[in-house]
């Protein structure tokens, strides 16, 4: 009779020290980019900047980055930095930069910082950006810049475009990253190119959003929703139906805070796409 | 020999006259409930027919079943109107789903006549013995046991017909000993494309396969014996005029092994318990045809576990069956679709996202004798039925159109009926009540995007679906004297939540080409009603005449009529038989299709009438037989289609044909 109570909680034992014992091993440290690529390591005298992500490399449209810094001279991965960047396009007359978020401490981790980028171009052979990341670590300031290499996209994730109000915008997709065939989570970012150099977020807009395959007929899909702006994420988010997996393009309109059209059109059987859209295949 | 052949073409000739007079001839058709399959040894008696006819065209036969055509291979049998959704068809009490989602492999296409002993017909509730449904049942019957110690038989058919060029063969192979038999058989069919009538060739209706199975029984004890019996069916390069796409694969294995029990002196006086299992591929491809709007692949995946255990007993006046069966299913099936631009990849979905169906029930007969010339039956089935989306990506694109819905849904099925009979020496009469429920296909529930060529619809199934319930009344009585015969078989349906698809404007179509999408959804109620009236007439023992005629009517509650609803019909035959020969000359046709479904894409199908001869020798050589028979189908090349032929692909020209069977004893 006695033994249905022990054995539980002789497991239960078991599986409290198992899981102890995993959270006391510091080595696995080095695991925190497990599942993460190297795109570059960003070198000076003092540290080495390394910048992760899923593919390990960089491509137009959003791109979210991993950044770990080592300590040339103890080989420590250092925790307490505070970081910015700056992605520079040098073109032949002029140069830009990128829509990009600010530098954060990755949550729950110890090593990593994180942030994103989104290159709303390249060059076909990828040269062209550079990327400038300052820091600081106990209060001393440093800085390294490197050319990076930025590859065109295989499809149309971000786009720049000048609005009916004469402003310049970039709207890029977030989400979803892995598309599948259910109702997707829809999320893109809309900045505005205030200057060559800054881009602010703009917010309460709306977009909308019909979604074609150009391959099958130009058919659409159920259920797809409007985006509206979250002002948690900074995003404009909707519902994205993919009925198939393949090659679809996203048509949208984007219309300012008094619902007037900045870009885009609707699709009809004359129009087959919105000159607003993105595109994206899985 | 030859006066008798002269007498004969002369009767026949007169016979034509008569035969062009519908309604003054009638035909024999008392035994609706059940046709018997006269294997490929013995000249029929009641029907000419081929001998290596398929169990299509065995079917078409019936009065009560009608094939719905998409080509000239694999027909899709319907009855009361209603097709294979709200029947039930089964193979010797085995549930077996097809595994094409556009209807193009009912389940009849994966047996041939070699396999069967005889097909047994339910019309609506009485055919919910092996499983719920509508409009009946059909199940397809193996052979009996035969421990006849009649040692080894060997039987060669050979068949071609000139429309088509189409060629049959089969062998068989039979040895019955007292505890042991086996029987194996193998059928291989092909043909060219059919011409219609006018010489007019039906481009891709070709189709080619074979059939093989292989039965053997042990006779245990007294009263146990053990059975097994494998059909492996194989169908290639099956062509479908009708529809944008063919069948490169078409393949079924049936499997089952059964237990029987009989002993008249125990309480239960036989028990037969089976466990089967089957699997089915199809591959729907457009290789052949040179021109789509994009290729695609489609194929399917169907496979079935089940038992059965069917007891049966007499109690003084009272004759009890009890069967309690249960299966389950999984079915698949997936599209994928080649862009005509290279740069892009190819496009997929899961048109069945497989779909698991659990079923078990129970059902129980009773009938009572209440004395030598009436009877009562009442018959109960009970069951519990669930569905389960197994692919996640299913239930996610399910959720595209259905956001509340889960991956499970259970149902409980039930159905009831009730026959009250008459017997006496010149008449008899059946009354007949029931009530019927019955589950959503797995298309009905779960399709996605599936096109229909009948109407130029995409469809989408719902999960959200009722059971479909129907309440059902249906008469027939027949009438005697001398050499007469007049019977009147009706039988009147009202069916709830009738499953059938609503257009929604709001989508937007997938196929290329295609009107729009509708959603499987429910009219509140459709009423169905069809009545035969036959008549028979036999001259002396060698010669007689028979017609039927026969009335159908369909419509919802929305006010459309029903789709694939047979037009006023009609039937005229005359017979000639003798021992070693016999002869039928046949005038079939039906009228105007005035009551078309043009709401659910029917177009009106003119009224058509088309003659038949068949002939029929049975000759002794020695000690063993052969069997000969020969005739033309469609003596005046009409260019015709009926009612039932999808996109109304006209039907097969002037046909002769000719089947040789030798039997060696």
């Amino acid at each position: 009779m006695k033994l249905k109570y022990i054995i539980p909680i002789l497991f239960v034992t078991l599986i409290t020290m198992s899981c102890s014992t995993d959270d006391d091993n510091s080595d696995l440290i080095i695991n925190e980019v497990e599942n993460l690529k190297k795109i570059k390591e960003l070198t000076n005298a003092t540290h080495t900047i390394e910048l992760f992500n899923a593919t390990g490399k960089f491509e137009t449209g959003y791109n979210a980055i991993t950044i770990r810094i080592k300590d040339n001279a103890t080989d420590n991965y250092v925790e307490n930095a505070s970081l910015s960047w700056m992605p520079v396009m040098q073109m032949p007359t002029m140069k830009h930069s990128a829509p990009k978020s600010d530098i954060s401490k990755s949550l729950g981790t110890k090593t990593l910082y994180e942030g994103y980028i989104i290159y709303q171009m390249a060059n076909l052979d990828g040269s062209g950006w550079s990327l400038a990341i300052d820091y600081a670590i106990d209060g001393i300031n440093y800085s390294i810049t490197s050319d990076i290499t930025v590859l065109q996209s295989e499809y149309q994730n971000v786009t720049s475009f000048m609005g009916a109000d004469d402003k310049r915008y970039i709207i890029a997709m977030i989400e979803p990253r892995s598309p599948k065939i259910a109702i997707n989570k829809l999320q893109l970012a809309l900045f505005e190119m205030e200057t060559m150099m800054s881009f602010p977020v703009v917010a309460d807009y709306k977009i909308t959003l019909d979604p074609r395959m150009p391959g099958m007929g130009n058919h659409s899909s159920p259920n797809n929703t409007d985006l509206t702006y979250n002002l948690a994420t900074k995003l404009y988010e909707g519902n994205l139906s993919l009925t198939m997996t393949g090659y679809w393009v996203l048509n949208l309109k984007l219309l300012n805070d008094s619902d007037e059209v900045l870009k885009g059109e609707n699709v009809t059987e004359e129009h087959p796409k919105s000159s607003l859209y993105l595109e994206l295949e899985f | 020999m030859k006066k008798l052949i002269a007498v004969v073409i002369g009767v026949f000739c007169g016979g034509l006259m008569f035969a062009q007079e519908p309604h003054d001839t009638k035909k024999d058709t008392t035994k609706l409930d059940e046709i018997t399959l006269v294997g490929r040894r013995k000249l029929s008696h009641h029907r000419q027919e081929k001998t290596l006819s398929s169990i299509d065209d065995y079917l078409e036969k019936s009065n009560k079943i009608t094939m719905i055509k998409r080509g000239n291979y694999a027909w899709e049998p319907a009855m009361n109107n209603m097709n294979s959704e709200r029947l039930n068809v089964t193979i010797d009490g085995m549930q077996i789903f097809g595994a094409c989602t556009d209807k193009m492999d009912p389940i009849t296409s994966y047996v041939d006549v070699s396999n069967l002993q005889k097909v047994s017909i339910g019309s609506g509730q009485s055919g919910s013995e092996n499983g719920h449904t509508i409009g009946g049942g059909i199940d397809l019957k193996l052979p009996n046991s035969k421990f006849h110690e009649s040692g080894l038989k060997s039987s060669v058919d050979l068949g071609y017909e000139t429309n088509g060029s189409y060629r049959t063969g089969g062998v068989d192979l039979e040895y019955s000993g007292k505890k042991f038999y086996l029987n194996a058989d193998g059928i291989y069919r092909r043909s060219d494309n059919y011409d219609a009538g006018n010489s007019e060739e039906v481009l891709y209706s070709q189709f080619q396969k074979y059939n093989v199975s292989l039965q053997s029984g042990f006779q245990l004890n007294e009263n146990h014996t053990l059975e097994t019996a494998i059909i492996y069916d194989k169908a290639t390069d099956v062509g479908y005029p009708a529809l944008t796409m063919d069948v490169s694969l078409a393949e079924a294995l049936i499997t089952s092994v059964t237990h029987k029990f009989e002993n008249d002196s125990t309480f239960i006086q036989s028990l037969e318990s089976k466990l089967y299992y089957n699997t089915i591929t199809h591959i729907m491809d457009d290789s052949k045809r040179p021109v789509v709007p994009i290729r695609m692949d489609m194929p399917g995946w169907s496979d079935t576990y089940g038992f059965y255990s069917k007891a049966k007993t007499n109690i003084d006046k009272h004759a009890l069956e009890v069967n309690l069966n249960g299966f389950y299913n999984r079915s698949l099936a997936e599209m994928t679709m080649y862009p005509n631009d290279p740069n892009q990849s190819a496009m997929f979905m899961y048109t069945w996202p497989d779909i698991r169906t659990l079923y078990s029930g129970i059902y129980v007969k009773d009938t009572y004798a209440i004395n030598d010339h009436n009877s009562l039956s009442a018959a109960l089935r009970i069951g519990f039925h669930q569905n389960e989306i197994a692919k996640k990506t299913g239930l996610e694109s399910l959720q595209i159109f259905y956001p509340e819905i889960e991956a499970t849904k259970n149902r409980v099925l039930t159905s009831f009926s009730t026959n009250y009979q008459v017997k006496r020496k010149h008449y008899d009469m059946s009354f007949g009540a029931g009530y019927g429920e019955r589950a959503p296909s797995v298309s009905e529930g779960y399709g996605f995007f599936l096109f229909n060529s009948f109407d130029n619809y995409d469809y989408i199934g719902n999960p959200t679906l009722k059971n479909e319930k129907s309440i059902e009344a249906n008469f027939s009585t027949n009438y005697h004297e001398n050499n007469f015969h007049l019977g009147l078989d009706a039988s009147y349906f009202y069916v709830m939540d009738y499953i059938i698809g609503r257009i929604d404007g709001s989508l937007s179509p997938m196929t290329i080409g295609a009107d729009g999408v509708r959603i499987y959804d429910a009219l509140s109620n459709a009423k169905i009603f069809n009545v035969y009236l036959n008549s028979s007439y036999k001259f002396s023992n060698s010669f007689s005449v028979n017609g039927t005629v026969g009335y159908n009517y369909g419509s919802g509650s929305n006010g459309e009529n029903l789709p694939l609803i047979k037009p006023f019909s009609y039937l005229a035959e005359v017979n000639y038989s003798i021992p070693k020969f016999n002869a039928a000359l046949q005038l079939e046709g039906n009228g105007n299709q005035t009551r078309y479904s043009s709401f659910y894409g029917e177009d009106e199908t003119p009224a058509y009438a088309i003659l038949n001869l068949n002939l029929g020798h049975e000759f002794n050589l020695n000690d063993n037989k052969m069997v000969l028979k020969y005739g033309i189908e469609n003596i005046m090349d009409t260019n015709y289609s009926t009612y039932a032929d999808w996109n109304s692909i006209p039907r097969q020209g002037r046909n002769f044909y000719i089947n040789l069977s030798y039997i060696i004893y």
